[in-house]
């Protein structure tokens, strides 16, 4: 399975194994990762699973769609590499994936 | 003084479980009251995902969060409940004995319910505004920061910044106009979320220099005391503005919060309120726990276990409401009894 590395705000790292097809969110909350609430579950209708993607990977994410920058005004210190996580899916191009998550969420 | 609001249970939450409990409550000639932050019915169905299919309601293959609380809406029509919106439940004061429950209720908004049962179908806690991680910004909160407005007056001839890109930022812009000294609207970048309107008006707003609209995000405020003064905004281009204001307001959307109900004298575990699976009661005797707000060993956050949880919950209530009538188990497919409750007969 794809490896997925979760970096938190103080520079802690946590690598949790992904299945495709399911998103990064769902990944950080089967592993409790801290800094991912994820309040409504996936449905990109609260921004607290809110990441950044780092720099080398973003090519391969992707940027936000149209509906998750809507979203995504509800987060703060939003950057241009600024992800929901429950938008990302999960595939094998993915393996390695490194996020940052944000100090605050909600 | 204030008039004193008397029902049999009031219900604090309006999704999905405080419906059905309308419902079930109703079936057993028992009178609610419903008390909600939101504006609206429907809790998280209609607040986080009115568009979304849920597949998991018996009997519905597929219906969207909202068409559920439509649905139950329909349902619970019958039993002619009073909604309360845009309230938040404050106190809950235990006014009876243990054998004989009786509760004093009082929202944020000064209302006062005094009734024989509550009914916690809070979900999550109640929806509050998001409050952004600025450092200093909480001395300021309530004073110069302000995340709804209660009267306008507080905004008369100051300078105001909004922040946010929604209908809520864009419509306190245009309403506050004509008070302000000034406006400043931020928004993390140049694409508005809120009503086509609304954007061309603020734009035009802009256009003829009567407001600031800046891209960017807040990074810093300064001020004496709870007073603010200025804030520090960085701007997407990499620039640093400073801006005189004395008013803040941020819309950053809503989360979830417990709120009040940790000072209800509730036992809590992890910010959910235990309860036993005979009655879903809680350590205070007429007071209920249904839907996600409670834990008991096997627990699932399902809307289904929400409508199992009200309808034993509401047969206990009727003890406490009814405590010398009988109560008999009956059927809404086969009691005219039902029925002619329900309108049916």
């Amino acid at each position: 399975m794809p490896k997925i590395t979760f970096v938190d705000s103080e520079g802690r790292a946590r690598t949790v194994e992904a299945e495709i097809g399911s998103t990064v969110m769902e990944a950080a909350i089967r592993d409790s990762i801290p800094e991912i609430l994820a309040e409504c579950g996936g449905a990109c209708a609260c921004a607290t699973c809110h990441v950044y993607v780092d720099d080398a990977w973003i090519g391969k994410t992707g940027k936000a769609t149209p509906m998750e920058e809507d979203m995504l005004d509800f987060a703060f210190d939003v950057r241009p590499t600024s992800r929901l996580c429950c938008q990302i899916k999960v595939s094998a191009d993915l393996d390695g994936l490194v996020v940052r998550t944000p100090g605050k969420q909600g | 003084m204030t008039d004193i609001i008397a029902t049999d249970v009031v219900i604090v939450g309006a999704g999905p479980a405080g419906l059905f409990a309308v419902f079930e409550l109703g079936l057993l000639d028992i009178k609610a009251h419903l008390i909600d932050i939101l504006p609206r019915a429907g809790g998280q169905c209609s607040e986080l995902y009115p568009e979304k299919p849920i597949y998991d309601i018996p009997g519905f293959p597929i219906v969207t969060g909202q068409g559920l609380v439509d649905n139950l809406m329909k349902q619970i029509e019958p039993f002619h409940p009073t909604f309360h919106f845009g309230e938040m439940v404050e106190a809950v004061e235990t006014l009876g004995t243990p054998e004989r429950p009786a509760f004093r209720v009082k929202t944020d908004a000064g209302k006062v319910f005094e009734c024989k049962a509550v009914l916690v179908a809070a979900g999550g806690g109640s929806f509050q505004p998001k409050k952004p991680p600025i450092a200093g910004i909480d001395k300021f909160e309530g004073t110069s920061v302000h995340y709804a407005v209660r009267r306008m007056e507080d905004f008369r001839d100051r300078n105001v910044m909004i922040v946010g890109g929604g209908d809520s930022a864009l419509d306190w812009t245009l309403n506050l106009h004509p008070f302000a000294k000034r406006i400043t609207l931020v928004h993390r970048r140049d694409d508005f979320r809120g009503a086509p309107h609304s954007v061309n008006a603020m734009r035009e707003l802009v256009a003829s220099g009567k407001m600031d609209l800046m891209i960017g995000q807040v990074a810093a405020l300064a001020g004496e005391g709870a007073d603010l003064t200025a804030a520090t905004v960085k701007l997407n281009d990499g620039a640093t503005r400073d801006v005189a204001i004395e008013r803040l307001m941020p819309f950053f959307g809503l989360t979830m919060k417990l709120g009040p109900i940790a000072d209800w004298g509730l036992n809590l575990h992890e910010n959910l309120v235990p309860v036993d699976t005979e009655k879903f009661e809680t350590s205070t005797p007429g007071v209920f726990a249904v839907g996600d707000i409670n834990t008991y060993p096997g627990k699932l956050k399902l809307i289904l276990s929400g409508f199992h949880e009200v309808a034993l919950a509401a047969q206990r209530v009727h003890r406490y409401v009814y405590p010398d009538k009988k109560l008999t188990f009956q059927y809404t497919t086969s009691s005219t009894n039902l029925q002619k409750k329900l309108g049916v007969n």
